[in-house]
């Protein structure tokens, strides 16, 4: 999801001047994006080498770390927003991450794949599971080890006490209100922890 | 093409106070500089040396074959330390072998050899001791210190005493302290030095002795602690030096890995001074920015304003990724600016000084990022 419009959308959920823990940062673009257009300031975290490279060689602040090894470098409430944007899809402990991400920031920004999007229920009911655009990888290769739906967030917030203060679907860098789960390629939750 | 690396000496006749409460004076520093500060005096690159290395970090010396600096990989015209855009400054520390005041040097006291009366010194003290010549060269503001293992210490340290005077610190395979084991095996070299019947109490020099087999034993356990096992085993393995009989000798060398620690051992012995080798270990020992913050790092590195990139290496067991971390923990509890790249290289703690493309690459990509700053 590296289009500019999604970003962009993303992007306005971050206050100007938020200090941002951005876990799964990628190349850097959207911590880039913050620190030159919203006044922002932090760090990114990733495991991949050539993404910390193209976050050094951009600029921004980068810890390599396998967030499957948890956030205890970070302590609570240390951070305005933590993003996690495609990175939950790709984690062993999601739910862990999640919590964490609740404990370091006062809030928390996560968007992933929705796999309840139309057309991959129209690939599944035709017995395949869906490869698009936004999920191009076949079954047998795929890193979302994570499939989930805009619905089953819901869920695992509440089981979590986490306090939603905003959600909806992105579709074509285009927020999705309306019938979120069915209508979005993406699922994005804006929440607060329940000690936050 | 290499360039040719000129050491130059700096002469101090005013008194450098000692952490030990000592001092010294009357005393030199053997430094070399690469490339040319710009009018702005904002491009200067100071490196930190480790323990058997010099102010000769880059270069070759006119007509020596050989004689590239021990950080040649990283610094020159169009490296990732690039000296035709940074001023480069290598420095030999005190109480060292290779050209700046050490034991073998006189005390201007007693117009004797110093050996064992050299003074303990410091990472602290080296800093100071830099900071007076960079005083003489006329830069009151590092644009980096870089450093690797010894050497990261001495840039972290300066960022905690002289947080003014740079703007970056670039730490390699360093720690904030050494554990137990670590201080264990300098412990080790330190006994088979002195130990030596040759040590003579540190004033071999007067009989005319050099404590050889001390160094050598020295520099046999150093090595090994400086690769991983899988680096070992990759390189010697089982393999013997010769045949494939085994001798059923207890003395003889027969495996190739002794035949290479033998080598090592012997090379070393020829060029490293045994007092120097116990004052840098020692050096290594001490340091602890944290011990008078109660051992909170976090609340020493509050002194800190530089932004840092640390860098470790996974099969690094001297100096362990985990002891970065520490690093790098304490200044996100300080908000401080910080990147930390992890390489999976196979070299253990050597890996700091060997050509990796993605360390390579995260070095470049930082100076490149702090010379985009040097624009007017």
């Amino acid at each position: 999801m590296t289009e500019k419009a999604a970003m962009q959308a993303l992007a306005q959920l971050v206050p100007l001047g938020s200090r941002v823990l951005d876990l799964g940062c990628g190349d850097g673009a959207m911590l880039d994006y913050l620190q030159r257009e919203r006044g922002c300031s932090g760090y990114g975290v990733e495991i991949d080498d050539v993404n910390v490279l193209a976050c050094v060689r951009r600029g921004v602040d980068v810890i390599q770390l396998n967030l499957d090894e948890g956030l205890a470098l970070f302590d609570d409430h240390t951070f305005d927003v933590v993003l996690q944007i495609d990175t939950l899809q790709h984690l062993r402990n999601a739910e862990v991450m999640l919590r964490e991400t609740a404990r370091v920031g006062r809030t928390g920004i996560v968007a992933f794949p929705n796999f309840a999007h139309w057309p991959n229920r129209l690939s599944v009911l035709r017995g395949r599971m869906p490869v698009t655009r936004r999920l191009p990888y076949q079954w047998y290769d795929t890193p979302n080890i994570r499939v989930g739906t805009y619905k089953d967030f819901e869920v695992l917030a509440t089981k979590n006490r986490l306090r939603i203060l905003e959600s909806f679907g992105l579709q074509d860098g285009q927020a999705v209100r309306w019938l979120p789960n069915a209508r979005a390629g993406t699922a994005v939750f804006h929440f607060k922890g329940a000690g936050g | 093409m290499p360039f040719i690396a000129t050491p130059q000496t700096m002469h101090f006749d005013e008194v450098l106070p000692l952490q030990s409460g000592a001092s010294i004076r009357d005393y030199h520093l053997a430094f070399e500089t690469y490339g040319t500060l710009n009018a702005q005096r904002s491009n200067a690159v100071l490196v930190c040396h480790a323990l058997n290395a010099s102010h000769h970090v880059a270069g070759v010396y006119a007509g020596q074959e050989k004689s590239e600096g021990w950080w040649d990989n990283m610094i020159g015209p169009g490296k990732p330390v690039d000296t035709d855009c940074f001023f480069v400054i290598g420095v030999n520390n005190l109480g060292s072998c290779f050209g700046s005041t050490g034991p073998m040097d006189t005390h201007p006291d007693t117009g004797e050899i110093y050996g064992a009366d050299f003074p303990v010194v410091t990472v602290e003290d080296w800093v100071n001791a830099q900071a007076r010549l960079l005083d003489r060269l006329g830069i009151a503001q590092l644009a980096a210190v870089l450093g690797g293992s010894l050497g990261g210490m001495q840039a972290l340290s300066w960022t905690l005493q002289y947080p003014n005077r740079l703007r970056h610190a670039v730490v390699v395979a360093s720690a904030p302290n050494l554990t137990a084991e670590n201080i264990a095996f300098n412990e080790v070299a330190r006994r088979a030095i002195v130990t030596d019947p040759d040590f003579h109490g540190g004033h071999f020099y007067r009989h005319g002795a050099i404590p050889k087999r001390g160094l050598r034993i020295a520099r046999m356990i150093g090595h090994i602690t400086y690769l991983s096992d899988d680096v070992m085993n990759e390189k010697f393995g089982r393999q013997l030096r010769e045949g494939l009989e085994l001798k059923y000798s207890t003395q003889e060398v027969e495996f190739q890995i002794e035949s290479y620690l033998r080598y090592q051992g012997d090379k070393f012995s020829d060029y490293f001074d045994a007092n120097t080798y116990l004052l840098i270990t020692r050096a290594l020992d001490y340091f602890d920015p944290a011990r008078t913050y109660g051992g909170s790092l976090t609340q020493a590195l509050a002194r800190a304003t530089a932004q840092f990139l640390l860098v470790s290496f996974t099969t690094d067991w001297r100096f362990s990724p985990k002891r970065s971390r520490e690093i790098v923990k304490a200044l996100l509890d300080n908000r401080r600016r910080v990147s930390y790249a992890e390489i999976d290289a196979p070299h253990g703690h050597d890996a700091f000084l060997l050509d990796d493309a993605r360390y390579m690459g995260v070095i470049r990509s930082y100076f490149d990022s702090i010379a985009k700053e040097l624009q007017p």
